[in-house]
C-alpha cells in the first residue's frame, strides 16, 4: 500500500539512479560533441548543450509530476490519449514541418514538438490496458487482431511522416506480445522471413528462386508425390518466390535512393566512402580511434571537426567511442542494459497485467533504440537515424523517454494497489 | 502470473545476448583492428578532394576547341591558421596586408572548419612558388580547378562558360564543394554531367600542427578522380567563325541545321564576345562587364531571341491550307492589290501580276493570296475556335509555340496563342478569322526564336520531319546520344504537299521576279522565302532557306534585327553561309559588302 505521506517510499531508486547517471552521462558527451579550442562556455540556448541542461532539467520536473498523480489516472485516461495522440500524428502530417525529409514536427510557442516521440508511451499505455481488459481465457482471433491494430496505426502514421526509424522502434512490441503468449511460431516466421529477406538482397534473385524450386522438387521426390504436402510446399514455394521480388521491389523502388544505397553499402554490395558510406566510415573509425581508455573527456578529434555528422543526436555514441575508448562504451553499454533489465525485474514483480505489459513495453522500446541506434554507429546496421534514449541531443525525445520510464515506476510504486 | 512467466528469461537472455554481440564488435574495432590506430599523439585525418580533370570539347571534324589549363584556388581552413607570418603569404600572392585580413575575417565568420576559397585562379607559375613556401602557412593548401583555354574565338554562344557555385548549390548537391566550377551555359551547362567527371579522395593522417603523417590505412579508403567525358559537337567551327564575321556590326541571329540529323552546324547570335573572357583570372570583371554591355552580348538571341516571324510563315499557311484542302496547287487567288477583310480595310499589297497560284504567291509573296487562304480555312469549320485550334495542332506540329528540348538548358517556346487569349482578349465569340487576319502573313501575336525559324527550314527540306536541334555528336565512352535526338517526328502535314511549296520557294530564287533573285547561283539550287517583318522600329530582315533542293545539306534561318527587305540582308547571308559551307564559288562583291555593313553603331 502507497501511502500519501511518502509518495517516495516506494520509488524504486537503483532505477532513478541509473537513469540520472545515463542522462548526466549524455550531457557531458554532447558537450564534448560540441567542444571547440575557441568556444566560450555558455549555459544558454544559444548552444546545443545550453538547451539541452534546460530539457533535462524540465524532463526531470515532468517525471516528478508523472510521479505524484494517481495511477488510476493513466489507467482510465489510456485509451483517451492514445486518441489524442494519433489526432497529432495526423494533424502533423498536414501541417507538420520538414527536418531531414521526415515530415515530423509542429511548432508550438517558438518550440518545436515531435509528436512520434510521444507516440511510443501512449501506445504502450493503450496496449496495456486492451490486454488487460480481455479474459486471459479469451484466445478468439479478434482479440489479437486488435491488439496488432493498435499498435500498427502509429506505426503507419509514423512511416506515413516518411520517419522509417521510429516507425521501426514499434517492433518492440513484437517482444512485448512474446512475453504474453505470442506463439513462439510467429516468432520464427518474423526470423525466417528476415533471413529470406537478407538473402533475397544479397543473392541474385533469379538464382534464389531457382534454389527455392529445387529445393521444392526434391523435397517432393522425397514425399512420393502425397497430395496433401504436394499443396503444402507448393504454396510455401509461392510464397517465397513472391517475397523475394516484393523485398528486391520493396528495398530499390520503394524505399528512396538514399535509403536503399545504405543498405547495399552495409551488405558490402557498394563501396561509396564519400556518399551512402560516409557516415558509416566516419563513425568507426571515431568509435575505432578510441582505443582501449579512449582519448579522453574533450580530445576527441574525429567527432569534433563535422567529421562525423549529427554528432550530438543520433551519432552521439561516436563521441563516447572516441572519448572514452573500449573500457568506457563497456561501462555505458552494462549501465544502459542495466536500466532495462531492472525494468524487467520491476515488471515481472507486478501483480497487475496492465503494469506488467506497460513495463515490458518501456524495457523493450529502449531496447529496440539502443540496438539500431549502437549497431548504425558500429556498423551493424544500415544509418536509420533515431536517438539514444537519455543520452541523444533533442527535447522531445528527452521528455518522451523520461515520461515513459517515469509513468512505469509510478505504477511500480502502487504495485501493491493494483490487483488486476 | 501466468504459464507465460518463463517467458521474461528468453527475453533477459536476447537482451544479454545483443549487448555481448555489440560488446565483441567494439572489441574488434577498437581493440583488435589496428587500422583505426592513429589516436596516438592526437592525430586526425585530412580529407583532399582531387578534382578531375573537365572534359574536352571538339567540333564536328574532330578539331578541339575548349581545353584546360592548369590554374590553382588558394584554400584556407581558418581553424588550422596559426601563426602566421603575414607579410610573406602577401607577397607570395600579392595582396595588401589589410585586405588579406578583412578576407581572413570574412571567411572565418562563414565556417571555421570547412575549406574556404582564399584567392582565386593562381596561375602554374605563381603556384609551383607558393607550393614550395606553403608549408609555413598551415591552413593553407592550393586545390586544382578547372580552367578552360579556348582555341577559337568563337562559338561563344555555344560552348558556354564556367561559373563558381553558390552556397545553395553547396548544400543541394553532394558533388559540389565552395570553390568548384560548373557549367552556367551553351555544352559546359547542358552536358555538366558528362564534362564534370568524377572526383577522387585522398585520406592522410595529420598530427596537430597538420603535418602529413602518412596515408591513412594504405590508401585503401582513397579514390582516384575520373576525367570528365570529352564531348563532340555537332558545330562545324569554320561555318561558325565565317557566321559570326557576317554578322559583325549587325544584331540578330543566325542558325544553321543539317537536316537529315538535326544537328546544328552553327548557332550564331550578334553581337557576341570571345569565350576566353568568361574564362580564368578576369573573369568576374569581364562578366559585369559584359552583362552590363547595352547590345546584350551576352544574351543568345538564337535560342531565347523572341522575333515575329514575317513572310517566312506564309509557307506553313500555305501547307495547312493544302493539307485542309482549302486550296489544291492549282487554286488562284485574285489580288487586286491588296485584301479588304473588312469593310474598309486592307491588308495591302505590293503591284504584281494580279491572278496568282500557290507556288507564284511564295515566289513573289503575295499577301492577298495567303489572307484569302486563311480567310476560307475559317469558313471550313463551325466555329472560329474550332478552326483556330486546328490551324494551331498543324503549326505546334513544326514545334512553334512549343519547347524545344533541345541540349541547352536556356531557351524559350516562343508564343503562339491559344483561342482562350482572344476570347479574353476580344470576349467570346467576338473575333472571327478577320480579327486575326495578320496571323496569314506572320505578323500580329506570334513570337518564334531562330532556332525554331531554322528547325522549320529543316522540315521543309525534309518533305514533313525533323530530328530535334542538337548541339551534341557524340559523348567520349558512350555509344549513343539520347534517343529524343535520333528520332523522327513528323508534322500533321502529308509529305506530297511539300513539293509545291518547294517549287515556289526554288522560285524565289531562281525567278528574276522572285523576292531573293539577288542571291541567285547556278551551282546550286537554294530553296528559300525573304521575311520583312513590320515592329516599332526599321523592319526586321528575315530569311530562310536549304540546299541543295534535292538531298539537302543544310537549312538556315538568318535573322537581322532592323535589317529592312528580308533581300537586303538576311538572304544574302544566307546565300553566303550555304555556299560556303557546299564549298560553292562565293561572290566576292557580295561578300565584302556584307562584311563591312554596318547596321549597329
Amino acid at each position: 500500500m502507497r501511502k500519501a505521506k511518502n509518495i517516495f517510499a516506494n520509488i524504486d531508486i537503483t532505477t532513478i539512479i541509473l537513469f540520472l547517471a545515463l542522462v548526466v552521462f549524455g550531457w557531458v558527451n554532447i558537450y564534448a560533441s560540441q567542444f571547440n579550442d575557441d568556444m566560450q562556455f555558455t549555459l544558454d540556448f544559444s548552444t546545443r548543450y545550453g538547451k539541452q541542461l534546460y530539457f533535462i532539467i524540465f524532463s526531470i520536473f515532468c517525471g516528478f509530476l508523472t510521479l505524484i498523480i494517481d495511477w488510476k489516472f493513466y489507467y482510465s485516461l489510456s485509451y483517451i490519449l492514445y486518441g489524442l495522440m494519433i489526432i497529432s500524428l495526423i494533424v502533423v502530417l498536414i501541417i507538420g514541418g520538414v527536418t531531414g525529409g521526415a515530415t515530423s514536427w509542429f511548432e508550438l510557442g517558438g518550440l518545436k514538438f515531435q509528436p512520434s516521440e510521444f507516440a511510443k508511451f501512449t501506445t504502450a499505455l493503450a496496449v496495456a490496458k486492451f490486454f488487460n481488459m480481455q479474459d486471459s481465457k479469451n484466445k478468439k482471433i479478434k482479440t489479437k487482431i486488435y491488439s496488432y491494430i493498435i499498435i500498427l496505426i502509429p506505426c503507419l502514421l509514423i512511416i506515413l511522416q516518411n520517419d522509417v526509424g521510429t516507425a521501426l522502434v514499434f517492433s518492440a512490441f513484437i517482444l512485448v506480445l512474446y512475453r504474453e503468449g505470442l506463439s513462439i511460431n510467429i516468432l520464427f516466421l518474423i526470423l525466417i522471413t528476415a533471413i529470406l529477406f537478407l538473402l533475397s538482397l544479397l543473392l541474385d534473385q533469379k538464382i534464389l528462386i531457382y534454389i527455392f524450386s529445387i529445393i521444392a522438387v526434391v523435397s517432393l521426390l522425397f514425399l512420393r508425390f502425397n497430395k496433401k504436402d504436394l499443396i503444402t510446399i507448393s504454396i510455401i514455394w509461392l510464397a517465397s518466390v513472391v517475397f523475394i521480388s516484393g523485398a528486391n521491389y520493396f528495398v530499390y523502388d520503394i524505399l528512396a535512393p538514399h535509403q536503399s544505397k545504405r543498405i547495399d553499402v552495409l551488405l558490402g554490395k557498394e563501396f561509396d566512402p564519400y556518399g551512402a558510406g560516409y557516415n558509416l566510415i566516419q563513425s568507426k573509425i571515431a568509435i575505432g580511434s578510441g582505443g582501449s581508455w579512449g582519448k579522453g573527456f574533450l580530445n576527441g578529434t574525429q567527432t569534433r571537426f563535422d567529421f562525423v555528422p549529427e554528432q550530438s543526436t543520433d551519432f552521439i555514441f561516436c563521441t563516447i567511442g572516441e572519448e572514452w575508448g573500449f573500457v568506457g562504451s563497456l561501462l555505458f553499454i552494462s549501465l544502459f542494459i542495466g536500466l532495462i533489465c531492472r525494468i524487467v525485474f520491476l515488471a515481472e514483480r507486478q501483480r497487475s497485467n496492465y503494469s506488467r505489459i506497460y513495463g515490458y513495453s518501456v524495457a523493450c522500446i529502449l531496447f529496440v533504440h539502443f540496438v539500431i541506434n549502437i549497431g548504425m554507429t558500429i556498423g551493424l546496421l544500415p544509418t536509420i537515424g533515431i536517438p539514444l534514449p537519455f543520452i541523444s541531443y533533442g527535447g522531445s525525445s528527452l521528455l518522451g523517454f523520461t515520461t515513459l520510464l517515469f509513468i512505469f515506476l509510478n505504477l511500480d510504486s502502487y504495485r501493491l494497489d493494483i490487483l488486476r | 502470473m501466468n504459464k507465460f512467466q518463463k517467458r521474461y528469461q528468453v527475453v533477459l537472455i536476447l537482451f544479454l545476448l545483443i549487448a555481448f554481440i555489440f560488446v565483441v564488435q567494439l572489441f574488434r574495432i577498437q581493440i583488435l583492428n589496428d587500422n583505426y590506430k592513429f589516436s596516438a599523439n592526437n592525430n586526425a585525418l585530412r580529407y583532399d578532394v582531387l578534382t578531375p580533370v573537365r572534359g574536352l570539347v571538339y567540333d564536328r571534324d574532330t578539331n578541339l576547341i575548349v581545353s584546360n589549363i592548369p590554374s590553382y584556388n588558394l584554400m584556407v581552413i581558418p581553424r588550422e591558421v596559426i601563426e602566421l607570418d603575414t607579410i610573406t603569404l602577401c607577397n607570395l600572392i600579392n595582396i595588401e596586408i589589410p585586405s588579406f585580413r578583412e578576407k581572413l575575417s570574412n571567411i572565418k565568420k562563414y565556417s571555421k572548419y570547412k575549406a574556404s576559397v582564399f584567392q582565386k585562379q593562381i596561375d602554374f607559375k605563381q603556384a609551383s612558388k607558393l607550393q614550395e613556401k606553403l608549408f609555413q602557412f598551415p591552413g593553407f593548401f592550393l586545390q586544382t580547378v578547372n580552367t578552360r583555354r579556348y582555341f577559337t574565338k568563337h562559338g561563344a554562344h555555344i560552348v558556354g562558360y564556367l561559373g563558381e557555385v553558390n552556397k545553395k548549390k553547396v548544400d543541394d548537391e553532394d558533388y559540389y564543394n565552395n570553390g568548384d566550377l560548373f557549367g552556367v551555359k551553351g555544352i559546359e551547362a547542358g552536358y555538366e554531367k558528362e564534362l564534370r567527371g568524377e572526383k577522387g579522395m585522398s585520406i592522410t593522417l595529420v598530427d596537430v600542427y597538420n603535418r602529413q603523417q602518412g596515408r591513412f590505412q594504405q590508401g585503401k579508403f582513397d579514390t582516384l578522380p575520373i576525367s570528365g567525358k570529352n564531348l563532340y559537337s555537332t558545330i562545324d567551327i569554320e561555318l561558325q567563325k565565317y557566321g559570326e564575321q557576317l554578322m559583325k556590326n549587325k544584331k540578330g541571329a543566325i542558325v544553321a541545321i543539317e537536316p537529315k540529323s538535326g544537328e546544328i552546324l552553327a548557332l550564331i547570335s550578334a553581337p557576341t564576345y570571345s569565350p576566353d573572357l568568361l574564362s580564368g583570372r578576369d573573369r568576374s570583371k569581364n562578366y559585369q562587364q559584359l552583362i552590363s554591355n547595352k547590345e546584350k552580348p551576352l544574351f543568345n538571341r538564337a535560342l531565347s531571341g523572341l522575333y515575329p516571324p514575317g513572310s517566312i510563315f506564309k509557307i506553313l499557311n500555305g501547307l495547312i491550307a493544302l493539307e485542309e484542302k482549302v486550296i489544291n496547287k492549282n487554286k488562284f487567288y485574285n489580288c487586286n492589290n491588296g485584301f479588304e477583310y473588312e469593310k474598309g480595310k486592307l491588308v495591302k499589297c505590293h503591284p504584281h501580276k494580279s491572278i496568282t497560284n500557290l507556288r507564284q504567291a511564295i515566289t513573289i509573296s503575295c499577301n492577298t493570296y495567303f489572307c484569302k487562304a486563311f480567310s476560307d480555312l475559317f469558313k471550313n469549320k463551325q466555329t472560329t475556335e474550332e478552326s483556330y485550334t486546328l490551324w494551331k495542332n498543324h503549326l505546334s506540329s513544326f514545334g512553334i509555340g512549343e519547347w524545344m528540348n533541345n541540349d541547352f538548358v536556356s531557351g524559350t517556346k516562343g508564343f503562339l496563342p491559344e483561342h482562350d487569349y482572344y476570347n479574353k482578349y476580344y470576349g467570346r465569340k467576338s473575333w472571327n478569322s478577320s480579327t486575326i487576319i495578320s496571323m496569314a502573313i506572320g505578323q500580329g501575336e506570334l513570337l518564334l526564336t531562330p532556332i525554331q525559324m531554322a528547325n522549320i527550314a529543316a522540315i521543309i527540306a525534309n518533305r514533313g520531319f525533323y530530328y530535334t536541334p542538337h548541339i551534341i555528336k557524340s559523348v567520349e565512352g558512350q555509344n549513343e546520344i539520347d534517343s529524343s535526338y535520333t528520332t523522327k517526328k513528323f508534322t500533321t502535314i502529308n509529305p506530297k504537299y511539300f513539293e509545291t511549296v518547294i517549287d515556289g520557294m526554288e522560285q524565289v530564287i531562281k525567278n528574276p521576279k522572285g523576292t531573293a533573285h539577288n542571291i541567285s547561283s547556278d551551282s546550286i539550287a537554294i530553296c528559300g522565302k525573304t521575311g520583312t517583318a513590320q515592329n516599332p522600329g526599321k523592319d526586321h530582315s528575315i530569311f530562310i532557306a536549304f540546299a541543295p533542293k534535292e538531298n539537302p545539306q543544310i537549312a538556315i534561318a538568318v535573322y537581322v534585327e532592323n535589317g529592312g527587305w528580308g533581300s537586303t540582308w538576311a538572304a544574302p547571308i544566307s546565300g553566303l553561309m550555304i555556299k560556303k559551307y557546299t564549298n560553292n564559288p562565293i561572290k566576292k562583291e557580295l561578300e565584302e559588302f556584307i562584311l563591312e555593313g554596318k547596321i549597329t553603331e
